[in-house]
């Protein structure tokens, strides 16, 4: 199983330091979701494990290895990034777009292989996107270009995937249905890292949450260790009352007011 | 019930290959009108020459006149065969720029390949014109991959952080050069002795006329490499379609490939300013033509960008040609003036839907 | 303090320097102005300059020179760069592309046009009678243009625009380029002309001329306002209770004036329009209300400039405006890209 950890890691944004000397570990084989306010390096911090973003000191380290000596190809097949928003060339088909996830394990004289078959067939069914192959991506729902999106990652056949709000701009069916989706992953072996916005999706499916406040960890744990009033008070200054999921057994944030830091 | 590939693969051992499956086919078919054209083009002119003859000349059969030979094989035929090499060459350009920029309106004129090969050629032509003519084809070609390199190094050098619009800062950095290289073109053309300076822009405006074979010969060798190499990288193309941060998460090492691909699309452009001018807009029709015909996939699009842009040019010329006899008008002008009028209606009949 | 992770730096300075500026600029175009009169093939005193304003001597050959060469030069170069650093302005916001200039809507190529053709044709030979030929062609062109790039469902679109804009350009320049090709006599007359040039404009066209200027640049700066609205999308605009199409149009008769009598003014002068409104957006932002002022200010300086440097450069010969503004603009118009554009 990989483990992916950040170690005194400092990143900036177009010369701002938004995170420094930052420890994480992502437990391997499980959901993480970081999470936080606008603002707090979520994005920035997943985008420098994904080795989008060059680290000002300290580094991502995959089994140990630091990600920045390790050759891109070879990055790419052991760890997969979806980023937010993407967005799909004009006319692309499902297939297509799901086919691109092959590169990392294709060369110039191999182009379509076997395996690059197969694995996307298994990229498809998983995503239950089989039947709509054909289609134009610009021309699905919300939920299934995501779907399509997060194929496409699966036909990288990476064991991490990291994602950066994959529920952002969907509908409240569409999202659930994303997140189902990466439960549904999860199960089948892949460890998963992304960034959410809703407190309440990350308790509900995440195994292990981080909070992020100021570019630096405020709490992180099972999602009862985690999201508590005080947190939410501290990190989002919103006053709530967190509660039990009557079903899950899971907390669920109910936000009562916006509180103001004192002074 | 699995539903119906739409893809031609071809798998072996140590080599595999993925195609739209429209490509044959289509590639097929415009081959088969280039050919017709071809045919027609050496038929065609003062000289009449009816198809058969023409056929029947071309695979060595003696028919009694001369000059039938003299026409078509010296004449007519490398400059028909030039016509299609030019056109091929630029259909294929402009693909690859347009994946590069991620930008349907992209032509290769925008890598200011073509400001700096008509910098360099109104320097030789007007300023120098003194040396001998068998070096303007050099000549413009270095014009053009300096300015390419130029382009490259202003955009994409200390890029530090992996993301940003890359490609905007590629069109601007054209536009930016294209500019300072067409007042200093200005300059030459104002102040020039008025007899060079009509020589230049007649250059300048695109023509194929009076190719002969060793033309084809300096020509063929770059395109029979560039495009090859071009249908390898396609893959490529299409992953830096998708956004850089995708690219990059599917491994693909950006600069490196971007610039590669650069100097194909240069090269490309470059070495048809050698032989036939400025031709504009044939890169970018025909990648839009070749798109409706088979897809985004680059696969398959730069193929058919090259066979479009081949016909293209070589229709061009043929009306350039036949349309106001004794007069030629030169194919780049033909192209402007047949092209803009058909790539408007393409565009608006798709606001119509 | 939360770390803000915005790429929204301070776009625009704050508004007592935007207003203390405006003397400032206007007082570097008077200067800018006066250098330009008194620097030339013959030098003459700044002194002699205010002499010949105050006590216009007939018989002083240096006063002769400033009224019937300098001023005239001078009024038009102010007058034809704050007209095309305005309409960049308006181009830029109109079609949102920050790559726009008067020359999208083909109004450089269509003037152009319709000069080769007087010349070719007509046989027309005086630079007056081009002027009216280039209005013509550059009206035309920009209302064919616009017309075109309106048909259609959506309208004039930003992206059909340039498209039609681009199109109808490169038509024209080919058919232009054919005839100086065929034809050698009006390669040479046209060729001059073409490069652009503030030089040799009688005071009597300019003055005839100024008009059309004024009212261009007076009905930009009232539709400052709306501008402002409209660039931040017709969806919000229309929502704000714009009546977007109508707005549309006027910045269309608006650019159509302006740039239209600048290049039948001085030929096609091309850059001016492209780089000043993005150096301007740098300290003044978005807000076209002192964007289009600021625009108008530091176009006419700029153009006073490079006339001044193309006067310097080769003396005592003289490199017509147009080549220099693209001389100079382009490395600027790099710098400016490679250095300072984050996007």
């Amino acid at each position: 199983m990989s483990v992916l950890q950040a170690e005194q890691l400092s990143l900036s944004y177009e010369s701002v330091p938004v995170i420094e000397l930052l420890d994480l570990q992502t437990p391997s084989g499980q959901i993480t979701a970081l999470i936080g306010p606008n603002g707090c390096g979520k994005s920035t911090l997943l985008r420098g494990l994904a080795r989008l973003l060059k680290p000002q000191h300290g580094s991502v380290l995959l089994n140990g290895l630091a990600i920045h000596t390790v050759p891109t190809k070879q990055l790419a097949k052991e760890l997969g990034i979806l980023p937010q928003s993407p967005t799909a060339p004009e006319g692309i088909t499902v297939r297509e777009l799901v086919a691109q996830g092959r590169y990392p394990h294709q060369e110039w004289f191999q182009q379509w292989s076997v395996g690059d078959e197969e694995a996307l067939q298994k990229a498809l069914t998983l995503t239950h996107l089989s039947s709509l192959s054909d289609r134009v991506v610009d021309t699905l729902s919300g939920g299934q270009r995501q779907r399509a999106w997060i194929a496409m990652a699966l036909a990288q056949e990476t064991e991490i995937l990291l994602l950066d709000e994959p529920t952002t701009y969907l509908d409240l069916a569409h999202q659930l249905e994303v997140l189902d989706l990466l439960v549904k992953l999860n199960q089948e072996g892949k460890t998963i890292v992304m960034v959410l916005h809703d407190l309440n999706h990350a308790a509900q499916y995440a195994n292990h949450l981080v909070a992020l406040s100021a570019g630096k960890i405020v709490a992180q744990g099972k999602p009862n260790e985690v999201i508590t009033e005080a947190m939410v008070r501290d990190v989002f200054q919103v006053e709530s009352q967190v509660i039990s999921h009557p079903i899950t057994g899971l907390p669920l944030c109910l936000p009562l007011r916006r509180a103001f830091k004192s002074q | 019930m699995k539903p119906e590939i739409p893809w031609a693969v071809y798998q072996t051992k140590f080599f595999s290959l993925r195609l739209d499956r429209r490509v044959p086919w289509i590639l097929c078919f415009l081959s088969l009108a280039a050919l017709i054209l071809f045919v027609l083009h050496i038929g065609v002119g003062e000289y009449y020459i009816a198809p058969f003859d023409v056929l029947n000349t071309i695979l060595g059969k003696d028919l009694g006149d001369e000059n039938y030979r003299f026409v078509v094989m010296e004449l007519r035929m490398p400059r028909a065969i030039l016509a299609w090499l030019v056109g091929a060459a630029l259909g294929a350009s402009g693909a690859i720029v347009q994946g590069l920029t991620r930008n349907p309106l992209a032509s290769p004129d925008l890598t200011g390949v073509t400001a700096g090969a008509s910098a360099a050629a109104v320097v030789f032509i007007v300023i120098l014109p003194n040396t001998p003519q068998g070096w303007l084809p050099l000549v413009a070609f270095a014009g053009g991959m300096f300015v390419a390199v130029l382009l490259y190094l202003f955009a994409w050098r200390g890029n530090a952080s992996m993301s940003g619009d890359s490609p905007i800062r590629l069109i601007l950095v054209g536009i930016g050069l294209s500019a300072a290289l067409g007042a200093f073109v200005s300059f030459a053309l104002t102040f020039g002795e008025l007899w060079y300076v009509q020589n230049a822009i007649m250059w300048l405006s695109g023509s194929v006329y009076a190719s002969d074979w060793a033309d084809i010969r300096s020509v063929f060798p770059w395109i029979l490499i560039c495009l090859p190499l071009a249908f390898l990288t396609a893959r490529d193309l299409n992953v830096l379609n998708l956004g850089e941060d995708i690219a990059h998460g599917l491994g693909a090492p950006l600069t490196l490939k971007r610039g590669f691909l650069l100097l194909l699309a240069v090269a490309l452009a470059g070495v048809t300013v050698t032989v036939a001018g400025i031709i504009s807009f044939v890169g970018l029709i025909a990648p839009h033509l070749a798109r409706r015909l088979v897809g985004s996939l680059h696969e398959g699009l730069i193929p058919a960008a090259a066979f479009v842009g081949g016909l293209v040019v070589l229709l061009s010329d043929l009306v350039g040609r036949t349309f106001m006899p004794p007069t030629e008008i030169p194919v780049g002008i033909v192209v402007s003036i047949v092209g803009v009028p058909f790539f408007l209606y393409l565009l608006w009949k798709r606001e119509k839907v | 303090m939360a770390v803000q992770i915005s790429n929204m730096t301070r776009t625009h300075a704050p508004k007592p320097i935007l207003i203390g500026a405006l003397p400032l600029c206007i007082a570097a175009l008077i200067f800018a102005a006066a250098v330009s009169v008194a620097f030339g093939a013959a030098d003459i005193t700044l002194q002699t300059v205010w002499e010949a304003i105050v006590s216009f001597d007939k018989t002083n050959a240096n006063h002769l020179i400033i009224q019937t060469l300098r001023f005239p030069r001078v009024f038009t170069a102010m007058l034809v760069g704050a007209a095309l650093g305005v309409t960049g302005a308006i181009m830029q916001g109109l079609t949102r592309n920050p790559l726009a200039d008067p020359g999208l809507l083909g109004i450089e190529s269509g003037a152009a046009f319709a000069v080769v053709m007087g010349i070719f044709v007509f046989h027309i030979t005086s630079l007056p009678v081009y002027a009216v030929f280039a209005f013509a062609g550059a009206t035309l062109t920009a209302l064919a243009v616009y017309g075109l790039g309106s048909l259609g469902r959506s309208g004039a679109t930003p992206f059909k625009l340039t498209i039609a804009g681009a199109a109808f350009s490169s038509l024209l320049s080919s058919l232009t380029t054919s005839i100086l090709m065929f034809n050698q006599r009006s390669l040479d007359e046209a060729r001059f002309w073409l490069a652009g040039s503030v030089a040799g404009r009688e005071m009597r066209l300019v003055l005839e001329a100024a008009p059309f200027f004024f009212v261009g640049l007076a009905a930009a700066f009232l539709l400052g306002r709306q501008m402002t609205t409209l660039s931040m999308g017709e969806e919000i605009a229309r929502g704000l209770g714009q009546h977007v199409r109508r707005i549309k149009l006027a910045c269309a008769a608006v650019v159509i004036l302006l740039a239209g009598s600048a290049v039948a003014l001085a030929g096609p002068i091309g850059f001016i329009g492209l780089i000043i409104p993005h150096v301007v957006r740098m300290f003044a932002g978005v807000d076209y209300r002192w964007a289009l002022p600021y625009s108008a200010l530091l176009g006419a300086v700029f153009l006073l400039l490079s006339d001044l440097a193309g006067r310097m450069l080769v003396r005592p010969l003289e490199m017509p405006v147009g080549i220099m503004t693209a001389a100079i603009g382009g490395p600027i118009f790099i710098y400016l890209v490679r250095w300072k554009v984050k996007r």
